[in-house]
C-alpha cells in the first residue's frame, strides 16, 4: 500500500513537471511530435531509474562514511554525466535497436535538471534503496506521461492559427499552464 | 566591444529570460513571490560571475575534448559555496529556494556563457558579461515574482496591500506557467512593434 502512495503521488499528485518545474527545458523542446516525446520518455526513465540506485549507493556508500556530504552536488552532476556516457556505449554494444531509438536522446539527457533533481529529492527525503528506486522510477513515468500529454496537445494546436505573438513558446507556455491546473484536480487523492 | 555594452546586453537585448529562453526550471519555480525571485536571480549572478571570471583564467590550459566536464565542476564548486553560505546565513531563504540551489549547476544559462563568452574572453570582459546577464535574470525573475504575488496574495515583497485572499491560482504552479507565458506574449508585442 505504502509503494501504492508513493506511486501515485509521484506520477500525478507532486507531478515533476507541472507542480515541481523540474525538466522544463525538454518539456518544451522535444515536445513537438508524439514519437519523439515517447522516445525521451522512454530514454528518462531509464537513466533515471540507474541513477537512482547509483547516487543512492555513492552518497551513503562514500559521502556519508567520509563526512563529506557537503560534496553531494559536485559528485553528483560528474556521477551523471559519467553514467549517461556510459550507458551511450553499453547500450550501443548490447541492444542495438534500442540504442537506434534512444540514442539522440541520451545525451540531451545529460542537461535535464529532472536527474540530478531526482537524486537530490531521493536524499532529502530519506527514503530506503527500494522505495528511492520506486519513487524515481515512478517521478519520471510521471514525467514522460505529462511529455506525452503535452506533446499530443501540441500536435493538435499545430493546426490552429494562432496570433503572430503567442506563436512557439508563450503559446506552449499557456497550455502547458492549462495543463498544470488539470494536474491540480489530483491533489488531496494521496 | 565597450565595456558598457557587454555589461548592459543581458538587461534587455539578450535577456536571458524573454529573449533567450534560458533557465526555465528555476524562473518557473521559484517566483511564487518577488524576495524568493530575487534571492533565486542573486544566487544565479554570483555563481555566473565567479565561474565566468574562473572559466576565463583557466580556459587556455584545459584541452578542449574535456572542457565542458571541467566547466562543469567549476561551476558545482561555486555552486557549493552559495549553498553552504545561504544554510549559515538566509536560512528561511535556503529553506523556500529547496533543491533549486543545488540545480544552479544544470542552470543552461552559467554553461551557455561559460562556453559563449568566457572561455573565448579576458578576465574583466567575463566578469562584466557574467554581471550583465546575472543582473538581467535578477531583473526578469523579480518581475515575474512581483506579478504572481500581487496576483496571488495581493501583496508586494511582503506587504499586503489587498485585505483577505487574491487569485491563488497565481501563487501555485498554473500560475507560473501562465504569466510567463503572457509576459512573453507582452514582450514579443512590444519587440515587433520597435522593429
Amino acid at each position: 500500500m505504502e509503494y501504492v502512495l508513493i506511486i501515485i503521488g509521484a506520477i500525478f499528485v507532486n507531478n515533476i513537471v507541472l507542480a515541481q518545474f523540474l525538466g522544463i527545458c525538454p518539456f518544451l523542446g522535444v515536445s513537438n511530435k508524439v514519437e519523439t516525446a515517447l522516445g525521451m520518455g522512454a530514454a528518462v526513465i531509464f537513466v533515471i531509474t540507474i541513477s537512482s540506485i547509483v547516487t543512492y549507493l555513492i552518497h551513503y556508500g562514500i559521502l556519508v562514511p567520509l563526512h563529506i556530504d557537503y560534496m553531494q552536488t559536485i559528485v553528483f552532476i560528474l556521477v551523471i554525466a559519467a553514467l549517461v556516457q556510459m550507458v551511450e556505449i553499453i547500450l550501443k554494444k548490447v541492444s542495438p535497436s534500442l540504442y537506434q531509438a534512444l540514442g539522440i536522446f541520451l545525451p540531451l539527457i545529460t542537461t535535464n535538471c529532472a536527474v540530478l533533481g531526482l537524486a537530490i529529492l531521493q536524499i532529502q527525503k530519506e527514503l530506503s534503496l527500494l522505495k528511492s528506486v520506486v519513487y524515481s522510477t515512478s517521478t519520471a513515468i510521471g514525467f514522460a506521461l505529462a511529455l506525452v500529454l503535452f506533446a499530443g496537445i501540441r500536435e493538435a494546436l499545430e493546426l490552429e492559427t494562432v496570433p503572430k505573438a503567442m506563436r512557439g513558446i508563450p503559446i506552449a507556455l499557456v497550455t502547458a499552464g492549462i495543463l498544470a491546473m488539470a494536474f491540480i484536480g489530483f491533489n488531496g487523492l494521496v | 566591444m565597450s565595456k558598457l555594452s557587454i555589461l548592459t546586453r543581458g538587461l534587455l537585448r539578450e535577456n536571458p529570460i524573454f529573449v533567450l529562453l534560458l533557465g526555465m526550471c528555476p524562473t518557473l519555480a521559484t517566483t511564487t513571490s518577488a524576495i524568493n525571485g530575487m534571492g533565486m536571480g542573486a544566487a544565479t549572478m554570483f555563481v555566473l560571475t565567479l565561474s565566468n571570471m574562473a572559466i576565463s583564467l583557466v580556459a587556455p590550459l584545459i584541452p578542449s575534448k574535456v572542457r565542458i566536464p571541467s566547466y562543469v565542476v567549476i561551476i558545482a564548486a561555486f555552486v557549493t559555496v552559495v549553498q553552504l553560505c545561504m544554510q549559515a546565513y538566509l536560512p528561511s531563504l535556503y529553506d523556500a529556494l529547496g533543491v533549486f540551489i543545488p540545480l544552479i549547476v544544470v542552470n543552461c544559462i552559467i554553461l551557455g556563457r561559460a562556453e559563449a563568452f568566457a572561455s573565448k574572453n579576458g578576465v574583466w570582459s567575463s566578469a562584466l558579461d557574467g554581471l550583465g546577464m546575472g543582473l538581467g535574470f535578477t531583473m526578469s525573475l523579480t518581475l515575474l515574482g512581483c506579478i504572481r504575488e500581487m496576483l496571488g496574495s495581493g501583496a508586494i515583497f511582503g506587504w499586503k496591500f489587498v485585505a483577505g485572499d487574491g487569485i491563488l491560482i497565481f501563487a501555485l504552479a498554473p500560475g507560473a506557467f501562465l504569466t510567463l507565458g503572457y509576459m512573453l506574449v507582452i514582450f514579443n508585442k512590444l519587440t515587433h512593434k520597435t522593429k
